[in-house]
């Protein structure tokens, strides 16, 4: 399934791109129909629900998975810098952070502790990484994913267990990264707010691309209100982009009534340009929405 | 004074445990003694059929090894039955079948208990020679995929992203364990290789602030338990195999204990209860 990339106007700056790339396990796509390209200089961040496929579609792109259908191609010689989302440590692997930013490469100390200046942690240079708090440890690993100065930086929820001074801090040195290395950047992120400041492209994800744009263009759009309006008013209006739901066997339950084994987005069950929110109790699906929120500590769950 | 076969003895001996060391971090750290184990007593398949078909003994317990750890990865990914299940059942029909097997062979006699707990008074010297020859092609293979084994340990999802190609060294690493067993067999049997893998790297765990350097400890450690195993074995007339294994466990019980504990590791250093 992978391609050479294919040139063309975008290719010398084009790192990485999907083409109706999905993937299905045991019967059931994960995520599928997922278009994106992620170019030199571009932060492309990644929202969606809880197993909308943010972390399926961060491991097509880094090659982790490989697609069931559609395309992913990689420049040809792409250096990925990858943070995951989970990442554990067995107890019995004595590592120390300093052998942490070396893992998968070889390192200068002037680049290893400036890597960990940058993220705030390089006191603990020698400390234990099973020690780490958990703030701590996502900045060691940020770190370890910049020190390698990589061509693509792939960010599965970063600044998880970050307290929010330092989630500022963090979101800025990611920015500077960008503006000085010239990275592409695919970032996941379920906070709306500080992604949106620093990012060119968002896509919403529920187990499809729901919705996507710069920044500007969402911001001015209907979907953009809603999407900030969640956060002012509650959760309610967030659902302008689930026209379905999702089932606990899997399959999908759409805002017709209808009920399928897939969401496609050309299946002609969705209407994303048509939300009446005013007209259509939602109260099901802001059930659904607070849900998701309310278990996403648990979802961030890291062990040392 | 030392006769000559219980040199030889030390020799292969320390031979082994500088091979199994290293390799036994990885088994401790990717939590793989349970699949050590099916390795192991998959050996006696391997000799079975090595005394069936008239092969070199260290060839056929290698190629049967071999075999075993690659039908336990394509069942793995059927997801049939959890890996463990898969483990006991290939662990003991393959100990079984080589234990029928050799039954049924009346016109051989072997000694059974040598295979099974090892039977190192009785190496020649060109046990010893494919035991450094083996251990020497294992120790150099772990020395060139490090950083990927180590990597990969950590985040197998990390090194693939970070083009490390984990899934080649996993594979390697099963080659290098089947070759490990082949060549640790004599020295203390199928029964009890897979110890010779755990407990030095156990111990080594508690004075190592560096997957390095646990490593290097871990040999030596395992060239300790041996050469206290033997002198131990020659003193009280016991069996050697064993004798090892209980030198191994009495340094890993003095590794527990409270005495000069190094770095500000001290609370948590030990094995955890």
């Amino acid at each position: 399934m992978l391609m050479q990339n294919k040139g063309g106007s975008q290719g010398r700056n084009q790192l990485v791109d999907l083409q109706k790339a999905g993937i299905q396990r045991n019967g059931r796509w994960l995520v599928r129909g997922v278009d994106l390209s992620i170019n030199r200089g571009e932060i492309l961040t990644l929202i969606g629900p809880n197993g909308a496929g943010k972390s399926t579609t961060a491991k097509l792109v880094t090659g982790v998975l490989r697609p069931s259908e559609g395309s992913v191609a990689r420049s040809g010689d792409l250096r990925i810098g990858y943070v995951p989302q989970k990442l554990s440590i067995d107890w019995t692997m004595p590592l120390s952070v300093r052998r942490l930013m070396r893992l998968t490469n070889s390192l200068t100390d002037a680049d290893l502790l400036g890597a960990l200046s940058a993220t705030g942690i390089s006191h603990l240079i020698d400390a234990e990484v099973r020690h780490l708090s958990g703030g701590e440890f996502q900045r060691a690993l940020l770190a370890r994913a910049i020190a390698r100065k990589p061509d693509l930086l792939v960010l599965d929820e970063p600044v998880q267990g970050v307290d929010f001074a330092g989630e500022t801090a963090l979101y800025d040195l990611i920015r500077q990264i960008r503006d000085t290395t010239g990275c592409g950047i695919l970032l996941i992120s379920h906070d709306l707010h500080m992604v949106m400041a620093a990012t060119d492209t968002v896509i919403c994800l529920n187990g499809h691309v729901c919705c996507r744009g710069t920044p500007d263009s969402v911001s001015r759009s209907e979907d953009y209100q809603r999407l900030f309006g969640a956060n002012a008013r509650g959760l309610a209006l967030y659902s302008h982009q689930h026209d379905h739901t999702h089932l606990p066997d899997g399959r999908v339950l759409h805002g017709d009534g209808s009920i399928t084994d897939h969401c496609h987005p050309e299946d002609g069950h969705h209407h994303h340009h048509d939300h009446d929110h005013e007209d259509h109790d939602h109260s099901h699906e802001y059930g659904h929405h607070s849900h998701d929120h309310g278990s996403k500590d648990g979802e961030a769950a890291r062990h040392a | 004074m030392l006769d000559d076969f219980f040199v030889r003895a030390l020799i292969a001996g320390i031979g082994v445990a500088v091979t199994t060391g290293p390799l036994g971090c990885f088994v401790v750290w990717r939590r793989m003694a349970y699949f050590g184990d099916t390795m192991a007593h998959s050996a006696l398949l391997g000799v079975a059929l090595s005394l069936l078909f008239s092969l070199n003994l260290m060839v056929s317990v290698f190629g049967v090894a071999v075999v075993v750890s690659l039908i336990l990865l394509i069942l793995q990914r059927r997801q049939a039955l959890s890996a463990d299940a898969l483990l006991g059942i290939l662990s003991h029909s393959t100990l079984a079948i080589g234990l029928v097997l050799v039954a049924f062979m009346s016109w051989v006699r072997i000694d059974l208990m040598a295979f099974l707990f090892g039977d190192i008074l009785a190496v020649t010297r060109e046990d010893i020679a494919l035991i450094w020859g083996g251990g020497l092609v294992v120790l150099a293979a772990v020395v060139w995929l490090w950083r990927p084994l180590v990597a990969s340990t950590i985040s197998e999802d990390v090194a693939e992203a970070e083009g490390l190609k984990p899934e080649r060294a996993r594979l390697l690493f099963m080659l290098m364990m089947a070759l490990v067993i082949a060549i640790a067999m004599k020295i203390v049997g199928i029964l009890l290789i897979t110890s010779l893998l755990i407990i030095p790297a156990a111990t080594a765990r508690r004075f190592s602030a560096s997957p390095e350097r646990m490593a290097v400890l871990a040999s030596l450690i395992g060239a300790l338990a041996v050469a206290g195993g033997l002198f131990g074995s020659l003193h009280y007339d016991t069996p050697s195999g064993p004798s090892i294994v209980v030198a191994a466990l009495a340094l890993f019980i003095v590794s527990l204990l409270p005495l000069g504990r190094s770095g500000a590791d001290a609370t948590t250093g030990g094995i955890r209860p």
